[in-house]
Formats: C-alpha cells, structure tokens, sequence
C-alpha cells in the first residue's frame, strides 16, 4: 500500500466501506429473510410453516362468493393466495377497503373449524391491503378485471426463492 | 469544463451563484407545488376504490421520494468530502440532513393518516414502515454527530462516514415492498414495471408528476439556502465574507 498517495487510501476506505456494509446487509437479510416477512400466506401455513398456537399475520385476497356474514359483527370468508386456500372466521370492525377480490391481512392463530374439522385460521384484526392501481370509477368499470379481480402475486410464499422464478423443492 | 468546477466550488463564488440561482428555483418550486396541489385536490378523478382518500398520494409519494434521493445525494457529497477533502461537499453534507429528515418525517406522517382510512391502522411494522423509521433515525443520527463536535471540519468528517454506512439502507427502502410480503403496496410509479406498464391513470398521474418536481425543485432552492449558511458560518473569518456582510 505504499504505492499509494493519501487521497488513493481514502478512496479505498470509502470503496471497502461500502462493499463491507453492502455484503453484511446482504448476507444478514438473505438468512432472516424469512423472519421479516410481514405476513404468512394460505400456502405457507397449510404446508406447516408457522409454530402451532403462535399469533401470526396472514396475507391474502378475499375469495369471491366466500363471504357469509353470520349474527352480530361475525364474518366467515375464505383467503387464499395463487395456490391455495384458507377459511377464516373474525368477529369485529372491518377496513372500508374489505371485500371480496381484495387483498387483506388478517391477524390471528391457526384453529380447527369445529364442523368439518379442518385447518382454518381465527383473525382477531383484519387491515385492507391495496394495490398500486389506481384509476376513475369509469375506468375500473370498463376494465373487466378491475374490481374485485386483484392480483394474487403480492401473497408470495415465504418458501419461495427471492427470483421467485422456479418452483423450489420443498423437503 | 474542469477550471469552471473549481472556481464554482470555491466558497465566495458559490456563494454568488447560489444567490442567484435559489430565489428564481425557489419561485419555480411554489409555482409547481400551486398548480399540483390545485390539480390533485380539484382536477384529478377520485380513486375507484378509495375514493378522495388516495389525494395523499400527492404529498405523501413526493415526500418519500425525496427522502431517499436526499439520502443518496448526502452519501455522494459524503464520499466527495472524505477523498477529496472538499469543503463544499462537507456543507453539502450537513447542509441536507435536516432537509432529508424533514422529509422522511412527513413521508411517514403521510403514510400514516393515509394508512388509518384505507389499511385500517395507523402503522405496522412491515417491510417498508420500518426501514423508512431507520431512514429518520439515519438522518437524526447525522443531525446529532454534527451537533456533537466543536470543531466543524471534524463534524462533517464523522457526518460524512455515517451518511455512507447508512446509504445501504436506501435501497433497502426502495426494494423491500419486493423482496419481502408487506401491507405497504408495491410501487405506482418509481419501478421498472411501472414504466412499462402504467399502473395509475394519466389524469391522476400529471398532478403526481406535477408534486415531484415541485418538490424536487424546492428541496434545491432550500439546500443552497443552508449551504449559503453553512459557508458564511465557516468563513466568517475571511475577508470576501467581511466585506459582505460589514460589521
């Protein structure tokens, strides 16, 4: 390192800096990746991914014809995410945003539906989660799609590679 | 090109052409923020699913766009300063971090009475939420190490390590509606795909694009404002500075 001038060695400071955080920040990120996920989706707790008991959030959109509204602020709906589904029961206020074909988070534990005794999960908090679309009523009106046609990409599975370009195995 | 750089980055005559400049950047910033807040608030259709609510977009994507760019422009000044010990870009450094913080502080504030009617909470600690937090602890940090030292050289110097180590959260930011699940949305506009494949209508989007540069603008004109301080202060000695402002 003698070779080089003062302002060289600064410069290799800043460079090494750099790469040093950049590589940390990577590496710690990619191993809890899955740890910051905000939330689980239908697939990831059919396939057991979450601790039985544990209250967890869960992503997903809102079945169309799934919602029942029951007596009082009961509501049963079915969530699910590109591959699977999920019931869920929630007693209480519901966002302006909730309807079928939206994308919501619902917080909550994982049950067994007392009549056919199936996996299902009881929301205790319910959030609307919005797209990045925006647009007139006249618009979304003309667009077949739009309302109530949400898109199931953002409910990626927390199994799922970053790329999220092939399938991974799952063991 | 090179000789016009250095007489430019000399303290007396950046300060005269910040002079000039600020004030006509600082008329064009207001002008543009007039005519964006007029078209989002009156002129731009009401969303089909949030209805008026989405017209925080106008100031809360302008603001979390600044933070970030300021950021970015606070490590670049940064890494000027440090290998080519250049004063200017010691004031630049200091000189964004309040603006930046400011920023981060109303993107957040935003966000979260935008949250409260259409998410149906105020905040979350979600992907993005959280490292937006980070972004204003990074800008206080900075803020608060300048304060910290007597000498202001040494201030800038140490501000200036810490704007670098923390420009890794910048992306960070940006990406984590991507690389993790979120309740945040995806990006409207600032993404590849948003480019491609326009996900807000065209007479919602001008009175967007209308607020970014608006903003863009005006955090310019405020920038060579503190600068403007930030050289005086640490020139007060010289001579072209008492001949400026007599005694």
């Amino acid at each position: 390192m003698s070779g080089m001038s003062k302002r060289q060695k600064r410069m290799s400071a800043v460079i090494v800096l750099l790469i040093g955080v950049g590589t940390a920040a990577a590496l710690g990120f990619t191993a809890f990746r899955k740890n910051m996920m905000y939330f689980y989706t239908p697939s990831d707790l059919l396939a057991g991914a979450a601790p039985a008991g544990a209250t967890l959030q869960l992503g997903g959109l809102v079945e169309k014809g799934s919602l029942r509204r029951e007596e009082g602020l009961k509501v049963a709906f079915v969530m699910a995410d590109c591959e699977k589904q999920l019931p869920v029961s929630y007693e209480g206020i519901l966002p302006d945003l909730f309807r079928e074909g939206q994308g919501v988070v619902a917080t909550g534990k994982i049950g067994i539906d007392p009549v056919s005794g199936q996996r299902m999960f009881v929301a205790s908090q319910i959030l609307a989660k919005h797209d990045e679309n925006y647009m007139p009523p006249q618009v979304a009106a003309s667009l077949k799609t739009a309302d109530g046609k949400h898109s199931c990409a953002p409910f990626k599975s927390v199994y799922k590679p970053m790329t999220a370009a092939t399938d991974a195995p799952r063991s | 090109m090179w000789t016009w750089f250095h007489r430019l980055a000399s303290p007396p005559s950046f300060y005269r052409f910040a002079d000039l400049l600020a004030p006509w950047l600082l008329a064009l910033a207001l002008l543009l923020l007039a005519i964006g807040t007029y078209a989002g608030l009156f002129l731009a259709p009401a969303d089909y699913q949030q209805g008026d609510a989405f017209r925080v977009i106008y100031v809360h994507v302008p603001a979390a766009a600044l933070s970030l760019f300021v950021y970015s422009l606070m490590a670049v000044s940064a890494a000027i300063a440090l290998i080519w010990r250049m004063k200017l870009a010691e004031c630049a450094v200091v000189a964004a971090a309040p603006i930046g913080a400011s920023f981060t502080a109303l993107a957040l504030l935003t966000g979260m009475l935008w949250g409260k009617p259409t998410w149906g909470a105020y905040w979350v600690w979600d992907a993005r939420l959280t490292s937006e937090l980070v972004l204003l602890f990074l800008y206080m940090g900075v803020i608060g190490l300048n304060q910290a030292y007597s000498d202001a050289r040494t201030a800038a110097r140490a501000c200036a390590w810490l704007a670098l180590v923390g420009v890794v959260n910048v992306p960070i930011v940006h990406y984590s509606v991507q690389w993790w699940n979120s309740l945040h949305q995806g990006s409207t506009i600032l993404s590849l795909d948003a480019i491609r494949d326009p996900k807000i209508s065209g007479a919602m989007l001008w009175p967007l694009l209308l607020m970014l540069f608006g903003s863009f603008t005006f955090f310019f004109a405020v920038w060579l404002r503190r600068l403007q301080n930030e050289v005086l202060a640490r020139e007060r000695g010289a001579r072209w500075v008492q001949e400026l402002v007599p005694s």
